[in-house]
Parts: C-alpha cells; structure tokens; sequence
C-alpha cells in the first residue's frame, strides 16, 4: 500500500481544443438549442427579460466547503442582508442558480460539488471565493487540495482574497448579475460543449470515482 | 348571471388571488426582514422568484407521481378558491358556493398536501419523507380543532353553507362569529397557526432540520407551479376564515383588509417564537385548542 502522501496534484492546464471563448455568447445561448428554438421571433429580447428574471433571483446553495463558509453567512443577517438583492439560500441543488466555492476545495469535497454542480437546473453559476480557488493560496502545496478551480468546474466569477470580506462578496454578485443581464455568465455551456475535457481533468485527481459520469 | 360570464369571472379571480398571494408573500419576507433588523427584498421579489423559476430548464426524471403531485396542490387552491364567496352580494366575485360547501371546503383544504404526500414519496429524497410525515401527523392533529369550529358553526347556523353563515352574520361587529362563538374562534384560529406553517409550526419545511422538506427535489416549472399553489391557498384560507369569523365582506376593499388582518395573525406569531418538535405540536393541538373547540360546539347546543 503506498500511503505517501502526493505532493502535486497531476492536472491539465492546456486549454481544450476548440473551446469557445469562456465568455460572451450572445443573450439566450444555450447548447443543443434546435432549429426551431433558435428561429423563434424575438429570441433575443425574450431571453433578455429572462435574463434579468434570473439575474435578479440568485438562490445560493447553501454549501461551504472551506473557511470561506463563514462570510456567507453574515450575508443573511442584518448587517449585509443580501435578501435585499433578491438573493437567498436553498439547501437543495435542484432549486439553486449559483454555487459558492468557499475557499480551499479538497479532492474529497470536490466530488460532492461535482455532483452537486451537475444536479443544478441548467442556467447555473459557479463563484470561486478566495485566492485557493484561484491558484491554491495557501494551501498551494497541500496533498488533498486542488489548486485551479476552472480545471474541474467552470468558474463564472473569482473573487479574490484570504479572506474576502463579505463586501466583497456583495461586490462580486453584483457584478455577476451584470453578467448575467449582459448574457456573458455562460459557464455552463461552456462546461457541457467542453464535457471531456472536464471529466478527463476531474478524473485525474478524484481516485475513487464511484459515481455515474453525469448526475442530474 | 350566465354560466359562461360567471366561468370567465371566476378564471379571472383566479389570477387575481394568485397575484395577492405572491404579494402577501413578498409583504411577508419584507415583514419578517424588517423584524430581523435587515431590509429585505422588494415586495414584488415574488413574482421574479417565480418568473426565474418558470424560466429554469429541467432535467429530472422520476416516477409520475412526481409530476402529478403540483398539479394536485395547484388544483386544491385553486378548487378550494372556487368555492369560497370572496365578496358577497356581487355575484361576480361570490364564486360557486352552494348549499353543502364547506363540508368539500373541509376535505380541499388537506387535498393539496396529500397529493403532494404523494408526489414527494416518489421523487426519493430522505427529506421528502419525513417532512411529509411530520407534516401528515401535524395536520392530522390541527384538523381536530378546526373541524370542532366548523361543527360549531354549522351546528349554530342550521346549515353547511358558507353563505348561510355570512348571512347569520350581519348586522354589526357584534353579530360576527369571533365574538358570538368565541370558542370556535379560538379552536379554529389555533388551527389556522397549524395549517399556515409559520414559525411555532413550521415542522414540515423545518429549516436547519429538514432543510427544505418535501420539495427538495422539485425544480423549474414544477416548483412554479407549487409556489403559486401555495398562493392561492393563502388566500383561499384566509378568505374562508374572514367567511366564517369576520362576518364576510361587502366591498373588495373590506375584504382586503380584513384578509391582510386575519393572515398577519400567524405571521407576528411566527415571528416572535421558536419551532415546535413534531410530538410537542401534535400533543399542544389535542391539548387546549381541542378543548376549546369541544366547548364550542357545547355553547351551541347549549344555547
């Protein structure tokens, strides 16, 4: 038995091929849109309003993976109630827009939001909270910790810092539902036209990948 | 009134109580943010939540059951609404009450949950289960007062129409049920704490227990139509308790207030106290509330 700990983790860091630019789209994109979907009259201004629905209608899955768990949670109080943005916590995937990775993410837990992710209804977000979703911080070194979030999951919006005070946060989902009224948050596109490439990058680090390759 | 006119109003009222449900609910979480020190959402946050959520993509399978279990909880509103006279003396706005309704009103009101008993068994979450069974045992328990107070009421009007007992009501504050069957009232406000789910009984979503309970599983336009389910049955109820208690309403604007009046009853009750446990809600409801309800309806006979 090799219990040695490692001391990198093996990742991919070159760029899928073909991938589209992880950014603007254009309003109402979605992949496997058919003909008939994208022939429909007034879809762009249709998807805008859609857009600014959901914009302004964040549900947070209530999920903490690191240190960062606890600026979220001064956000639901009294001091920088984010209710006021139209924003609120649900505990259950299904019913959740955006996924908070709250600081560092062990290869454990990263299997969990893998799954999670996934069982989101589909237009979702995925906000990086903290310089360890960005480049490791300071658990750059660590054996159980992944280093660059947007290898497993496609990131949406980093917000950087150790940690980011919850204005920051506030900052953030500001400027992630300007992206969304905008129609460039289209990470989950991105995750599904680029589906082998993450699994391939997921599959590098979880060992024990025990579950199906898509859960919805 | 022709029966086609009379549809199309009803259709119409329809969508007008869904959209005062969706503002009371918005009136509500701004109500209860206000009471926690914080601003809260907009009152209209509602209807976006619900417009997102219409506009969400799904991608669940599960049993049939599943997807036929909002359509029950919508239908039990909306078929509950149908058959309560919002205002009376407009034909318009008095729906399809007739002799016997509050009888069917008794079974609509639970209708909902139980399809929805059904529809969260199927979609196979651990906390669809036992949500639906705290919530099937709470409203077994809360059922006993509130149909002690409707036997009051019919026992003291004759009769189990709802328009029959508008009627015995009129002719002054003084006349209305609250204060000529006290009692009744008592059992039957203590019951409506049960069925409103707000705080010293909201065992059934139980947040930080069960977090969201039997809609875990329910997404996108499925969770648009149980939202706006839920709407309607607000306002069904609480139309039902202004019908039997508060004397009905001779204008839109009577009934609009003593709506808003009837269900900010169990949210300032909610606001201040914490969650029950399941046993500790069951036995409070078989305790004092059915007492009250049973000397209710011995003050009828009585009488």
């Amino acid at each position: 038995m090799d219990n040695k700990p490692k001391s990198t983790l093996p990742v991919l860091v070159e760029p899928p091929k073909g991938a589209q630019p992880h950014g603007p789209l254009g309003h109402g994109y979605f992949l496997g849109e058919t003909k008939r979907q994208q022939a429909l009259p007034m879809r762009e201004s249709l998807a805008k309003i859609k857009n600014w629905f959901r914009a302004n209608s964040l549900w947070v899955m209530a999920y903490g993976t690191g240190c960062g768990g606890i600026e979220l949670r001064p956000l639901t109080t009294a001091r920088f109630d984010f209710e006021r943005f139209g924003m609120a916590m649900r505990p259950t995937p299904r019913q959740s827009n955006v996924i908070i990775i709250s600081g560092y993410l062990a290869v454990k837990s990263l299997k969990r939001v893998i799954r999670a992710y996934e069982q989101m209804p589909s237009p979702k977000w995925v906000v990086g909270l903290g310089s360890c979703t960005i480049n490791g911080g300071m658990y750059w070194d660590s054996y159980n910790t992944i280093n660059r979030l947007d290898l497993y999951v496609p990131v949406d919006i980093y917000i950087a810092g150790c940690m980011p005070r919850p204005e920051a946060l506030l900052a953030g989902f500001g400027e992630l539902m300007k992206m969304i009224k905008r129609g460039e948050a289209n990470g989950w596109n991105h995750y599904l036209e680029n589906f082998d490439w993450y699994k391939e990058n997921q599959k590098k680090v979880i060992n024990d990948w025990n579950m199906p390759d898509y859960n919805w | 009134m022709p029966l086609g006119i009379k549809i199309a109003w009803s259709f119409l009222g329809v969508l007008v109580a869904i959209a005062y449900g969706l503002v009371i609910a918005g009136i509500i979480r701004k109500v209860m943010a206000r009471i926690q020190g914080r601003i809260g959402p907009p009152v209209w946050q509602q209807f976006i939540d619900l417009g997102k959520v219409i506009f969400q993509r799904t991608a669940t399978r599960h049993g049939w059951m599943f997807y036929l279990a909002p359509i029950f909880r919508a239908g039990g509103g909306i078929g509950l609404y149908l058959l309560i006279p919002v205002v009376i003396g407009v034909p318009a706005l008095s729906n399809f009450s007739f002799n016997g309704d509050l009888l069917l009103v008794m079974y609509f009101i639970f209708f909902g949950s139980l399809g929805m008993a059904l529809g969260a068994a199927d979609s196979g979450h651990p906390h669809s289960p036992i949500g639906i069974s705290r919530g099937l045992s709470q409203m077994t328990a809360y059922e006993l007062p509130f149909a002690l107070a409707m036997v009051a009421l019919a026992a003291q009007v004759h009769s189990f129409s709802i328009h029959d007992i508008i009627m015995a009501q009129q002719g002054g504050i003084l006349h209305w049920n609250l204060f000529a069957n006290p009692l009744a009232a008592i059992a039957a406000f203590i019951a409506f704490l049960g069925m409103n789910m707000y705080a010293p009984f909201n065992i059934v979503g139980a947040p930080q227990e069960i977090p969201v309970g039997p809609p875990t599983e329910y997404n996108s336009i499925f969770l648009s139509l149980m939202m706006s389910g839920r709407a309607i049955l607000a306002v069904a109820k609480i139309v039902l308790y202004m019908d039997l208690f508060l004397g009905g309403a001779h204008s839109i604007l009577a009934a609009f207030v003593k709506t808003i009046i009837i269900y900010f009853w169990s949210v300032f009750v909610g606001a201040v106290f914490p969650r029950f446990r399941t046993e500790q809600a069951v036995r409070f409801f078989l305790g004092w509330p059915t007492v009250a309800g049973i000397a209710g309806v011995l003050l009828v006979l009585i009488r």
